[in-house]
């Protein structure tokens, strides 16, 4: 189906059925229940699910089958941020041609990038990615301000002098992005009972763009080109061996995971048109490596899990304060209730990133395959106990190789 | 005029003359052996063949076209294969990967950009792929991680990898070390049949004299980096000199 394996094609299926539900399954909670703030579907934050999920697709086609460890991709997405801002400045509010000058500017950026970090690997490829991407970002921030914006960011002003469109809408205000007319905020609201559910066009619009690169991830995954890039990673000298030029692969695959980063770049303007050089910091990069480690290097959703995860711990974690603390151990005598929220309390809100931290920690050491590890462990445990029980012959397979 | 011609290559490491003006001349369809004790350069030898190390002086010819300055997968494009003493595998890719990669070098060139091709689309590539796996004997391997092999399988994989691309010379560093003596002689029988067949010069090198003296048309005995005898392999058998390279530790 699709050009896909029955199984890949069944993980795709899977994948798109729940991005096309995710605004009803992260909305589990009523509206105006203690527990609504756990909720996770609203637009804003469904959007940077894919947004991200699209940044950690395409770093986990360097990282995750090449084994090169990149630290400066994010420079590839505050790139082509900048660049689909500056398209909707100068060309029109239609967010088209903004994501695709996003993609093609950060694709040459990253080919530069990319051919000269190549020249080295192991950490020393990761520094000189580091490397420039700091530069990038820190040029922003100086010498580059005329075109970035410098510290308050590039955005959209009221005099922008757009080919394609109107500089001021007739009651004065900037015009909103769209998709031929189709505005990024718009969508409807349901109710039902005591829930209230979003759909949002912006959204939509990142989840179908999220599910076009899942899909050619995974068409790049069982290509002779993905076999090439794992070989890389395997065993990188021995290529030369076998008659194939490891190079131009390496650097396609930087390329290709640079456009990606650009891509996301591109969807953020388009959902809001505003692009700062922070996005382009270390700790923005070091991001993308956390997501794809959490949810699985080299593994085919283990960078959606990844982001998913983080995100949602970013903005939900983050939310809850001691009064909600408070609230939820209500029940207990004072000294108690003290006692939990005081323990607790460092893991929230500002704490976050120690939650964070402690969890990544943990699959590290425990579960170096990432989430997808932990899922697929899990299901041999269940599948074992159901052959035990009903004494079938469904025993675990000789684990053949991937 | 030999398909390989290797004249007055020098290699020092430090003060150490691992290969000391060495010439080979290795006529097109035969076998080509080298022996001598541990240490005598062998590996060296080969290791210059295929661009692993850059001889410090000397020429290296292959079909008149010279080696030297070329890089590792240009050389191996033109048809000179290597199988490694140890096991040069892509420990975490499938066996059947593992001989799909050099199959595609075969026939797609060191380079392809064909991120949307399925795996399996070019029917050759794979076809041949099956083809030397069948060849050595691990067909029922195939969807095994190569690196969980045995250390016999690991070696016959990689005598697959490299028939899998066909080569016109094909340099083996002792293809049957570690392997029990049924796997030696299936794995003398499998070169003799791939030199019948296909007509592969092959340069074997090798410490079992079983194998070198049933494979071989030419033998060259190196010692401490230098090629001290060449011959027939009945010249080489009484040979004093040879007798002395080895201390006596040889079966000759
Ligand atoms: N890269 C290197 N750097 C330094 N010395 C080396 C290097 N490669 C080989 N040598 C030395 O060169 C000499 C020849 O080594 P080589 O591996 O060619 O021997 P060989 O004939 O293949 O022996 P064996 O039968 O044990 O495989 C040895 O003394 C070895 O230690
Ligand atoms: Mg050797």
């Amino acid at each position: 189906m699709f050009g896909l394996k029955q199984k890949d094609a069944t993980l795709f299926l899977v994948v798109v059925a729940i991005t096309a539900l995710a605004p009803f399954l992260l909305n589990p909670f009523p509206e105006n229940s203690e527990l609504a703030q756990f909720n996770a579907g609203y637009p804003d934050l469904m959007q940077r699910f894919m947004i991200f999920g699209i940044f950690a697709i395409g770093f986990n086609i360097l990282f995750g089958l090449t084994g090169y460890l990149s630290f400066g991709h994010a420079a590839f997405l505050g790139v082509g941020s900048y660049a689909g801002v500056w398209m909707l400045k100068l060309l029109s509010m239609n967010i088209i041609p903004a994501i695709i000058v996003s993609v093609v500017v950060a694709g040459v950026f990253s080919l530069i990038v990319g051919y000269i970090s190549l020249r080295r690997s192991g950490i020393y490829f990761s520094i000189l990615t580091l490397a420039f991407a700091q530069m990038s970002f820190a040029l922003a921030y100086s010498v580059l301000t005329p075109i970035t914006g410098g510290e308050t960011g590039l955005q959209l002003a009221l005099d922008d002098p757009r080919i394609f469109g109107v500089a001021q809408t007739a009651d004065g205000s900037i015009p909103l992005t769209n998709f031929f007319g189709l505005e990024m905020r718009d969508g409807i609201e349901i109710a039902a009972g005591p829930w209230l559910f979003t759909l949002n066009v912006g959204y939509y619009l990142s989840a179908i763009v999220m599910l076009a690169s899942f899909y050619v991830a995974i068409r790049i995954f069982r290509s002779p080109f993905g076999m090439m890039l794992k070989a890389v990673k395997s065993n990188q000298q021995r290529m030369n061996y076998t008659g194939i030029n490891p190079k131009p692969y390496t650097l396609a695959a930087f390329v290709i995971s640079g456009m990606y980063a650009g891509l996301a770049g591109g969807l953020m303007v388009a959902m809001d048109p505003l692009a700062g050089a922070e996005r382009m910091q270390w700790t923005a990069s070091g991001e993308v490596v956390l997501m794809t480690i959490l949810g699985g290097a080299g593994t085919l959703v283990g960078p959606l899990l990844g982001a998913g995860v983080i995100k949602y711990f970013e903005n939900i974690f983050s939310k809850i304060n001691d009064n909600i603390l408070y609230e939820w151990f209500s029940f207990m005598p004072g000294g108690l209730q003290d006692f939990f929220v005081t323990i607790i309390y460092p893991f929230i809100g500002k704490g976050w990133h120690l939650t964070l931290g402690i969890m990544f920690m943990l699959v590290v050491i425990f579960l170096p395959g990432g989430i997808v590890e932990g899922g697929k462990r899990l299901g041999r445990l269940f599948s074992r106990k159901k052959a035990e029980g009903g004494g079938s012959d469904a025993t675990p397979a000789a684990s053949p190789a991937e | 005029m030999g398909i390989l011609e290797v004249k007055g290559v020098n290699k020092n490491f430090g003060g150490l003359k691992a290969l000391d003006d060495v010439n080979l001349d290795v006529q097109e369809g035969t076998v080509h052996a080298i022996i001598g004790p541990n240490g005598a350069g062998k590996s060296t030898l080969l290791n210059a063949l295929i661009a692993k190390l850059e001889p410090d002086t000397g020429t290296i010819s292959f079909n008149g076209k010279s080696l030297l300055g070329l890089q590792a997968h240009e050389i191996n494009q033109i048809g000179v294969c290597r199988v490694f003493q140890t096991p040069e595998i892509f420990p975490d890719l499938s066996v059947l990967d593992n001989v799909m990669i050099p199959a595609f070098a075969k026939h797609q060139g060191s380079f392809r950009l064909n991120p949307f091709a399925a795996v399996d689309a070019d029917a050759e590539v794979t076809e041949r792929a099956h083809e030397v796996l069948e060849d050595v004997g691990l067909t029922p391997r195939k969807d095994f991680e190569a690196g969980s092999l045995s250390r016999g399988d690991k070696r016959r994989l990689e005598l697959a990898m490299a028939l899998a691309q066909d080569p016109k010379l094909l340099l083996l560093d002792e293809p049957t070390a570690g392997m029990s003596r049924a796997d030696t002689n299936n794995t003398i029988s499998l070169l003799k049949h791939i030199g019948e067949t296909r007509g592969i010069t092959k340069v074997v090198i090798e410490h079992d004299m079983h194998v070198v003296f049933s494979l071989a048309d030419t033998i060259s005995v190196m010692a401490q980096g230098h090629v001290i005898v060449e011959g027939k392999p009945e010249e080489i058998k009484g040979n004093p000199k040879v007798q002395d390279a080895y201390l006596g530790g040889a079966h000759l």
